[in-house]
């Protein structure tokens, strides 16, 4: 039986670290430790010396951590994930996805792969929840803009809510643009002259 | 893919390596896409430039700049192709013919991005403790800080208290070395009398007024947004220390260079003309605007101007300093990839124990340095120079502090004449996988 893997988080946003950390925990791993703050991140990989290193490609602390391992005079020196260069799509994609990490020296491919490809996953995973969030407050916002422009025309122009919203649309198919930006001229456009 | 197929390079016919003797403007056949990778520095301005202000247009190119946070993802996006080429330190591809760091994947420097740009900055505690023991005045020379630092440093030894931790950017970085250098003409070992850390340039401010360091050397903007900030006192900049110590160079893939070459020849003329028009003093002016931009570099222009025209304030208390040619995008052969100057470079991981020194590195580290793809894509030119060598430190106005002098083949004797050195380390660098 080999020995259990440990393996480290260094994610400022904590959500997507512990979606993460959750994953590994489901794989079976039960050595995770999750890291939010770079105060005391030497001290941490010092006590703890991971087997593996899971860094957001994001942080600037990476090359704070680059240089920990450069002057680390230990065998088990961490490296770049780049476990096997001949897999280099799987390094691209994990590049891609915002995931980096540090492996130490001598660790075999398969047991790191599949570490690396749950995080890949998992990261993914969050960004595509993120999009959605955002696309989802986007049509909020944009059904908001439509309401006020509707109770715009509605006043000054004495049109029912119905008309209203007819008359938006049309005018967003005459103009080929979408609803939202007519809306949204409708509203800047009282702004500016007051009505 | 990146590339927008034109039918250029990449295996096409019609070209060949080494065939390009002039500059290749009006030679255009279409657009080519080349994605480079920046961190937001002062010294990346001929990148921007280039991008911006229409001359990589003018050589068919779609110059794509992408920001990045730090020297480990420049080059691990450009070793996995999210980059074609990349703003780097100097001392990352000497780092990768070595086989140094966490992922020594080959990167080769074909042009010079300019000169000069970094400082030391000490806390205003740390300066006044300095003025206080040495009874500087204000005006005082590198040499003369880095020795009343010295003073302090004993001081702080004989009453038991904490060292001062030193920031700078990177194991691998010119801030690395001349922060190294400066200290240890000073008398201060880099090793034993500070203890270095390495702090992201844009926090380096924070970090100060944090207490979490004393002092740090990095690149323009960065010690004047301490100064104004009233938390630091720049002490020497990298003028004082060497005015010709490289700094940044365009990083590419062997591979990508040797399967593009006609793109890179026009990248490197792009360049040349951008850099060219960043060192005219009227043109500063919207060279700083456009840096101040959040997409470039976000920090005001009231600053990046002074900084560009090398006037400013070292010290909250509005001590003036003006420093002629605090950067130099062209003149003087500034983009020149000098391979003695990767040598010196490969010098000092030596004198800093980040390698051990054998002839057999020093062959490997010339060939990061490309001078040879620079001649191919500018031609001969009156301010090109004929050799790829040269003595480093000698020519007037171009000395060291401690006024040495580096000849490249007698690299080991250089070293033995510094009294300050690490320990050499036991391999010969990092063992991959």
């Amino acid at each position: 039986m080999k020995a259990a893997l440990s393996i480290m988080i260094f994610d400022e946003n904590r959500i997507r670290a512990s979606i993460i950390e959750e994953g590994l925990r489901e794989a079976g791993h039960d050595q995770v430790v999750v890291l939010h703050d770079i105060v005391g991140l030497a001290r941490q990989i010092e006590i703890i010396g991971p087997d593996v290193i899971v860094i957001d490609i994001e942080t600037p602390n990476r090359d704070m951590l680059e240089h920990l391992f450069q002057l680390t005079r230990s065998v088990r020196k961490p490296i770049a994930m780049f476990v096997d260069r001949s897999d280099s799509s799987s390094i691209e994609a994990a590049v891609e996805a915002g995931v980096s990490a540090y492996v130490v020296d001598g660790l075999k491919k398969e047991r790191v792969k599949p570490i690396l490809d749950m995080a890949v996953s998992r990261f993914k995973a969050f960004s595509r929840l993120q999009q959605e969030l955002a696309d989802a407050r986007s049509a909020l916002e944009e059904r908001k803009i439509i309401d006020r422009a509707k109770g715009i025309l509605m006043k000054s122009r004495n049109l029912s809510e119905d008309e209203a919203y007819a008359l938006l649309r049309q005018t967003a198919m005459n103009e080929k643009k979408r609803l939202a930006d007519i809306a949204q001229s409708v509203v800047m456009a009282a702004a500016i002259l007051g009505s | 893919m990146s590339f927008i197929p034109t039918g250029i390079d990449q295996g096409s016919a019609g070209w060949q390596s080494g065939g390009l003797t002039g500059p290749a403007t009006g030679r255009s056949q279409g657009t080519r896409l080349v994605r480079a990778g920046f961190i937001p520095l002062v010294d990346a301005s001929v990148l921007i430039a280039a991008a911006e202000f229409g001359f990589a247009a003018r050589e068919g190119i779609q110059l794509d700049l992408v920001k990045d946070v730090s020297w480990a993802n420049i080059r691990d996006r450009l070793a996995f192709r999210q980059f074609d080429v990349a703003h780097m330190l100097a001392p990352m591809p000497v780092a990768s013919a070595l086989g140094l760091g966490s992922n020594p994947s080959p990167s080769i420097a074909p042009f010079s991005l300019g000169r000069g740009g970094n400082a030391i900055t000490l806390s205003l505690r740390l300066y006044r403790r300095m003025q206080e023991m040495a009874g500087l005045a204000g005006q005082e020379d590198a040499l003369t800080n880095a020795k009343a630092l010295k003073l302090v440093i004993d001081d702080m030894r004989k009453k038991g208290e904490a060292l001062p931790v030193l920031g700078m950017t990177y194991p691998f970085s010119s801030h690395n070395y001349e922060l190294r250098y400066w200290l240890a003409a000073g008398g201060i070992h880099p090793d034993t009398d500070v203890k270095l850390v390495v702090v992201p340039p844009p926090m380096t401010s924070d970090a100060l007024s944090a207490g979490a360091i004393d002092g740090f050397c990095v690149g323009a903007p960065w010690n004047m947004v301490a100064v104004s900030r009233e938390l630091g006192r720049i002490v020497a900049v990298k003028q004082d220390i060497w005015p010709s110590s490289p700094e940044k160079v365009l990083g590419t893939r062997p591979e990508w260079a040797e399967q593009n070459p006609e793109t890179l020849s026009r990248l490197i003329v792009a360049l040349d003309r951008a850099a060219s028009w960043c060192d005219i003093p009227d043109n500063r002016r919207d060279l700083a605007q456009l840096l101040a931009e959040p997409r470039y570099l976000d920090v005001p222009f009231d600053i990046l101007h002074p900084v560009l025209m090398g006037r400013f304030t070292i010290d909250p208390v509005g001590t003036r300093r003006i420093v002629p040619d605090y950067l130099t995008f062209h003149r003087g052969g500034a983009n020149f990839p000098w391979i003695s100057q990767a040598q010196w470079i490969f010098s000092q991981m030596v004198r800093w124990g980040q390698v051990a020194y054998s002839p057999e590195s020093q062959g490997q580290v010339s060939s990061a340095f490309r001078p040879d793809i620079y001649r191919n894509a500018l031609g001969s030119r009156a301010d090109i120079p004929a050799g790829d060598t040269r003595i480093e430190g000698n020519a007037k106005g171009d000395g060291f502090m401690d006024s040495t002098v580096f000849y490249p083949e007698d690299i080991s004797g250089y070293i033995a004449g510094s009294a300050i050195r690490s320990a050499a380390p036991k391999t010969t660098g990092l063992v991959d996988l």
